[in-house]
């Protein structure tokens, strides 16, 4: 009959006389924290994430942060250079340009993680089924080479043309141009998850086809997917500005990073703090997701630097 | 009542050729005749070892039964009921009574799923068990596997080679297979975890009766662990003999040189060694008549022409080659 386990010798009085007490040369384990030992092994996620969260809690806790109404016009103050009273000093309305940062950094962040979420499940959801169904495979990727083939600044400019400028519309047409790349990736992961024994063994062992994809692909397309949502995120809030700046994404009514360095691109040579405050805070959260996404991409797999 | 002549796995002309796709178009422009006409039986708990070089089908065998494609001709029956053309909501059941077991222990496993579900899938899968009557066959496969149970819930890549390798096995086991196709199974371990998981494979086969196909290249491991040997050569069976017939005496040239090959450690021992010249031609545009004809050191002008058949040669032995008795040593002269 089968044993239970390998068979372990207990320690006996024996054994634990026998051993010989050692000098105690060695110095001390350094004792570190988890936290400490998590930025010591990841320093681009940590510092990635922290930027992240910092500037998420910007966005939420705006109105308590000493800002006032972003969209308050006061024709009398207009263009004051950064003082104790306006951090940022003040755009050609009048209006707070730090509370207007503060305020916009919401409409960044709202299309950036939107436009990372829904292109990935778009995207996942048509590499699977192009992966999987062969025969429309050929279809679906000529469709997506077309969508690739023109610029995505194009693409979302020619889409925000045909519809009214809001947020929702700004993320739809981001989103739109953003799928195409998702779908490729996935696609390629799939086709190679698919041939691996374990999906073999499976098929074997009587597993149906919804329960592969399910348990055994779409798990492993995860970690790849992760990485290009953290990269679509930084590029979708680039779109977004540069489709706030050319006046075709956020609305004026809405203070978003995009819109106020449109505002301010006129008064660029005598006032650039208009312009130069909400740059820096673009340049820096897309540096931060960035970073985010490079610290994952090597953490969760150091083979995928190749392949993004 | 099953006759008991009825083997329990009957592979019949199997071919299997892929096709090759090029030119702008994507049009068939030929085939890799990975496996081009193989029969062999096996009977319940018996061990059909197939070997052969790297290239020559006998992994397309193995999957090939295991319907991971679908065939290009030849029938397959386990235990007398034709499998090979069942339609896939048929088969599955069917799936339950062969299992596998592949050669990478890394790249076999799910690197997402945890060993105790990994082992339990087949098993729900087939509708076994469920509860706690699941969780019990699970402890009871991996203690059956040697494996420890504290490893249900940890995730493969804690794991060794050999250890994956135990877990791969334990999930051929798990629901109840009468066949294990072992393809490579230990040829990615290490001399001592191999002889570990051949000998558990052993220990296994007789203690549930279980059928093995063995594919390996590995000769000394195979003349340890098989009752039979199928010699594949280019998607063709050259010689399928018995363990002891085939090591001792070797028909087929083919063979004779694969077994000259296998080094032994004993240096004041004399061999003659057949070296063979060249490389395996491609499947993809096989030698006329007899494919080994092209490395053969007793190639004659019918090799080149007529194909010679698997046919008894004596000793329950059978061999593909023309000639009745194979000299012993190579021509002085010799062929091209």
């Amino acid at each position: 009959m089968s044993t239970t386990t390998i068979p372990v010798r207990e320690l006996t009085a024996a054994d634990v006389t026998a051993a010989p007490v050692l000098p105690d040369v060695l110095p001390a384990r350094r004792e570190r924290g988890a936290v400490m030992m998590f930025i010591y092994r990841h320093p681009t996620i940590a510092a990635g994430g922290f930027l992240v969260a910092l500037i998420i809690a910007m966005a939420i806790f705006a109105p308590w942060l000493g800002t006032v109404d972003p969209t308050a016009l006061a024709p009398a103050k207009r263009t004051r250079p950064p003082s104790e009273l306006y951090w940022f000093g003040t755009d050609m309305l009048g209006r707070d340009v730090y509370s207007r940062v503060l305020y916009g950094s919401r409409v960044s962040l709202i299309v950036g993680f939107s436009v990372a979420f829904f292109a990935s499940a778009v995207g996942m959801a048509i590499g699977l089924i192009s992966g999987f169904v062969r025969i429309l495979d050929a279809i679906v990727m000529r469709i997506m080479d077309g969508l690739m083939s023109i610029p995505s600044i194009l693409l979302a400019i020619a889409l925000m043309a045909l519809t009214r400028g809001s947020v929702g519309n700004v993320i739809l047409a981001i989103t739109v141009a953003e799928v195409p790349r998702v779908s490729r990736l996935v696609r390629g992961v799939v086709l190679s998850l698919r041939e691996q024994p374990y999906v073999e063994a499976a098929v074997a062992s009587g597993t149906r086809m919804p329960k592969i994809i399910w348990k055994h692909i779409v798990p492993n397309t995860l970690a790849p997917m992760m990485v290009q949502a953290t990269f679509i995120c930084a590029s979708a809030m680039i779109t977004e500005a540069i489709l706030s700046f050319i006046g075709a994404g956020t609305p004026p009514t809405i203070p978003s990073w995009g819109n106020i360095m449109a505002e301010g691109r006129a008064l660029w040579q005598v006032k650039p703090y208009i312009v130069f405050f909400p740059a820096i805070f673009l340049s820096v959260t897309v540096l931060a997701v960035n970073l985010l996404g490079d610290g994952l991409r090597d953490a969760l797999d150091p083979r995928m630097a190749k392949r993004i | 009542m099953k006759a008991k002549t009825t083997p329990l796995l009957e592979v019949n002309a199997l071919k299997k050729h892929f096709p090759l796709h090029g030119g702008l178009l994507g049009l068939r422009t030929g085939n890799v005749y990975a496996v081009d006409g193989v029969s062999f039986t096996i009977d319940r708990g018996e061990t059909l070892s197939v070997v052969g070089e790297s290239g020559c089908g006998k992994s397309t065998v193995g999957k090939a039964i295991l319907r991971l494609f679908p065939i290009t001709d030849g029938e397959v029956f386990l235990d007398g009921e034709r499998i090979d053309n069942l339609p896939a909501g048929q088969l599955r059941p069917l799936r339950r009574r062969i299992q596998v077991v592949f050669q990478d222990p890394f790249s076999s496993l799910n690197p997402r799923q945890r060993v105790g579900d990994i082992i339990a899938e087949p098993i729900v899968n087939f509708g076994i068990a469920s509860g706690s009557e699941l969780e019990d066959r699970v402890a009871g496969l991996m203690d059956k596997v040697q494996l420890p149970r504290d490893a249900i819930h940890r995730f493969p890549h804690e794991f060794s080679g050999g250890q994956r390798q135990r877990i791969g096995i334990a999930r051929a086991l798990a629901p109840g297979a009468d066949l294990i196709i072992c393809d490579e199974a230990v040829s990615a371990l290490d001399v001592s975890v191999k002889a570990q998981i051949v000998n558990l494979l052993s220990d296994l086969q007789d203690e549930l009766g279980l059928a093995l196909l063995f594919i390996s290249h590995d000769l000394a491991i195979v003349e340890h662990l098989t009752h039979r040997v199928a010699v594949m050569y280019l998607g063709k069976i050259v010689e399928l003999a018995d363990r002891a017939a085939l090591f001792a005496t070797p028909h087929h040239p083919y063979t004779r040189a694969l077994l000259s090959a296998v080094p032994v450690p004993d240096p004041t021992v004399q061999r003659q060694r057949i070296i063979l010249r060249g490389d395996v031609p491609s499947p993809i545009n096989p030698p006329s008549g007899c494919r080994f004809h092209t490395r053969c050191p007793f190639v004659f002008d019918r090799c080149r022409s007529e194909e010679p058949l698997l046919r008894d040669v004596g000793l329950g032995r059978r061999s593909a080659c023309h000639l009745d008795v194979v000299p012993e040593t190579a021509p002085t002269v010799a062929a091209a």
